[in-house]
């Protein structure tokens, strides 16, 4: 797999178009992990001049932000800036909705001053410029239904490029009772995912999957490596893995491809 | 010439507003106990926003049945103020119905406040029956009990009666009727009264012209005392919402300047403090004062509705938590600083604070930072920023965080990942 680091294309001297900022679950959660090589593959299919930062990336700060640790962010923050901005990067794609309204939101007043992306709006620049295409095939006729992450929804009002995907698939595109900015969260946003949940009657992902469930599907889509693992337990809760597969967009794209 | 009812009158609404404008300032100053932050960018967009979510109702009709009634009771409530006025300079001056030197116009204004006044009569009855009839469960979460729900029945009552009598006034105006205009709900009252004399009728229409004036006055000083306030603040509230992306949470300038300091190769890490400079700021909220006032400003603004526990994932599941709750306490607290302050001359320690005293961690822990409490809020009211303050408090001033989230902020301390792998194993996934 051709996935050039900054340092090698510095090194030679180039400097490449896009950032491919992977993340901490992209690079260490095996499932996540999978969902970063069906990216690559669509960026090196697409002839994406990209790079990462390898072992120069460190996690955005997000998780401890999110847990009140505003210390410990901003350490990460500026150590993360002092690298991206001596390699002089302008662009940034990352699959992680956290790490994308991280970058995007938080970064600019710490110094770090980027073009960020969520890879799914990514992707749909690549097909609106026509270098993929992703027509029919697989997914023909398939349900699927849309997970909206509170931090590419909500947070950062990115409801449209996913969808739009879907519907390129000639997938059937099936909205759950709860959508775009009335989305329910997943249970795994704002440091939750480390933790145990709170005392309570139900846990947040169960509620989210039944729901899903309700609209049918054969595929729920996400965007985002937690609501992934979220959305992949309550299937499992439910006693529906053989049914309906949870999948990234990125992942459908790369599999309609047959990359 | 007896001029003992205007001078009543006169006194009534010197009170009653005195009332008022005392309480209010009392807000105000409360509200400025919080600490400064800068909402004077994009005068344009604020005023915008304002006049859509505030004037416009935008974000009420996202539930159409009570948004659709709610903005029956808003319109009736700005319309039927000009009553209001007619009533204030007839009760100065002695004039009846001043305003109706414009005639057919006349008419056509006092038509229309009737109708609106039996549409928001029966918009407050399906409010009430919507509350207490079909229970809606948004309405009995747990912080409902009490006050807060005799509160908001006190307030359809007052409705209800400042409707009824406005109908009534109307219908036993034997003038009025006699014209025969601008009457078109109230002559089927008027016909009730029929078979009364001269006088009954009389002294029934100007019972019921005063004990509309008197109920306005008091409904106007119940709000200081009631969650209502909304129909004011719900304005300055909009106007100065945050603007930024919702997922942008604030970076904390006193922590930039600490993180500085220690990234600085060239600093002295011997150097004695400055002797002048000032103590440290206290990192995150624990108490009113340390929120910022726009937050202040969110917590007396907030009516209650409940839209946003009732889209709250954590609340849905059964949690403690919920964002309605925040707000609630974050006021309750507020108040009880400042009665302090109204007894004491200033704040005198009491022992209390907003953390713990009102606002549980569990409640805190148990957010997502989903945003969807902020996104329902019909006035734009921000429980998370709230929650995320006294998060760090907790983390900060307190090292109070839930033990699992301590090992994931070690791992990204030790290792610059959540979980614990090697920075250095983090390209891996390529050769996997």
């Amino acid at each position: 797999m051709n996935v050039p680091t900054m340092a090698e294309m510095t090194a030679q001297g180039k400097q490449p178009d896009v950032l491919f900022w992977v993340g901490c679950a992209g690079s260490f959660d095996d499932r996540a992990k999978k969902i970063t090589k069906a990216f690559v593959k669509i960026l090196n299919k697409a002839n994406v001049d990209f790079a990462v930062l390898g072992t120069e990336e460190s996690c955005t700060g997000d998780p401890a932000k999110r847990a009140g640790n505003e210390f410990l962010f901003q350490m990460q923050a500026m150590t993360n800036i002092e690298v991206l901005n001596a390699y002089e990067i302008k662009k940034i794609v990352t699959a992680c909705p956290h790490c994308f309204n991280t970058l995007k939101n938080e970064y600019p007043g710490l110094g770090g001053k980027y073009e960020v992306l969520h890879h799914t709006e990514f992707l749909k620049s690549l097909l609106d410029e026509g270098k993929i295409t992703i027509e029919g095939g697989k997914f023909k006729g398939k349900r699927i239904t849309f997970h909206d992450p509170c931090y590419l929804g909500r947070a950062n009002d990115v409801y449209e490029a996913p969808r739009l995907l879907i519907e390129k698939l000639e997938a059937e595109l099936v909205e759950m009772k709860r959508c775009k900015t009335n989305g329910l969260c997943c249970g795994a946003g704002g440091a939750q995912m480390f933790k145990d949940a709170e005392k309570g009657n139900k846990e947040i992902n169960v509620e989210r999957t039944e729901e899903a469930l309700e609209s049918k599907p054969n595929i729920i889509a996400t965007g985002c490596p937690f609501c992934n693992t979220m959305m992949t337990d309550g299937i499992k809760a439910k006693n529906q893995e053989h049914n309906v597969a949870v999948m990234d967009i990125a992942e459908l794209i790369a599999n309609a491809e047959d990359l | 010439m007896n001029y003992i009812d205007n001078i009543a009158f006169a006194i009534l609404l010197i009170i009653g507003i005195g009332f008022f404008v005392k309480n209010s300032k009392k807000i105000v100053r409360n509200i400025k106990l919080g600490k400064k932050i800068d909402r004077s960018d994009l005068p344009k967009e604020r005023f915008n926003n304002m006049l859509k979510i505030a004037f416009g109702q935008s974000k009420m009709v996202k539930r159409p049945i009570a948004g659709i009634l709610h903005i029956i009771v808003y319109a009736g409530f700005i319309i039927i103020n000009i009553e209001v006025l007619e009533i204030i300079i007839d009760g100065l001056f002695r004039t009846h119905r001043v305003f109706s030197v414009l005639g057919g116009f006349y008419s056509f204004l006092i038509g229309s406040f009737e109708i609106l006044a039996s549409l928001v009569l029966v918009s407050v009855i399906i409010f009430w029956i919507r509350r207490m009839v079909l229970q809606i469960p948004r309405f009995w979460n747990k912080e409902m009990k009490g006050w807060p729900k005799n509160d908001a029945l006190n307030i359809l009552y007052f409705e209800m009666i400042l409707m009824s009598l406005f109908l009534l006034m109307n219908a036993t105006d034997n003038h009025f009727q006699n014209l025969n205009v601008g009457n078109p709900i109230s002559q089927y009252i008027a016909i009730l009264f029929q078979e009364s004399s001269f006088i009954t009728v009389k002294i029934i229409e100007r019972t019921a012209w005063w004990l509309h004036i008197t109920g306005i006055l008091i409904f106007l000083n119940y709000l200081y005392y009631s969650k209502h306030l909304h129909i004011l603040l719900a304005f300055p509230n909009t106007y100065f919402a945050n603007l930024k992306p919702k997922g942008q949470f604030t970076n904390l300038e006193a922590v930039t300047n600490e993180v500085k300091l220690m990234m600085d190769p060239s600093a002295d890490p011997y150097a004695a403090p400055d002797e002048n400079a000032a103590p440290p700021e206290k990192f995150g909220a624990s108490d009113v004062a340390d929120l910022n006032w726009v937050q202040l400003l969110n917590a007396y603004t907030c009516t209650e509705c409940g839209r946003c526990t009732a889209v709250c994932p954590a609340n849905i599941t059964g949690k403690e938590l919920s964002p309605r709750a925040i707000m609630m306490k974050t006021r309750d607290r507020l108040e009880e600083v400042g009665a302090n302050i109204d007894k004491n001359g200033k704040f005198v320690e009491d022992g209390k604070q907003l953390l713990n005293d009102y606002i549980s961690s569990e409640e805190i822990w148990a957010c997502t930072s989903c945003n969807a409490c902020v996104e329902a809020c019909p006035v734009n009211i921000d429980p998370l920023s709230i929650i995320i303050d006294l998060r760090r408090y907790l983390v900060m001033e307190q090292s109070a965080a839930p033990q699992e989230l301590n090992s994931m902020m070690t791992n990204i301390e030790n290792n610059g990942a959540p979980w614990q792998y090697n920075q250095m194993d983090r390209l891996n996934w390529k050769d996997e």
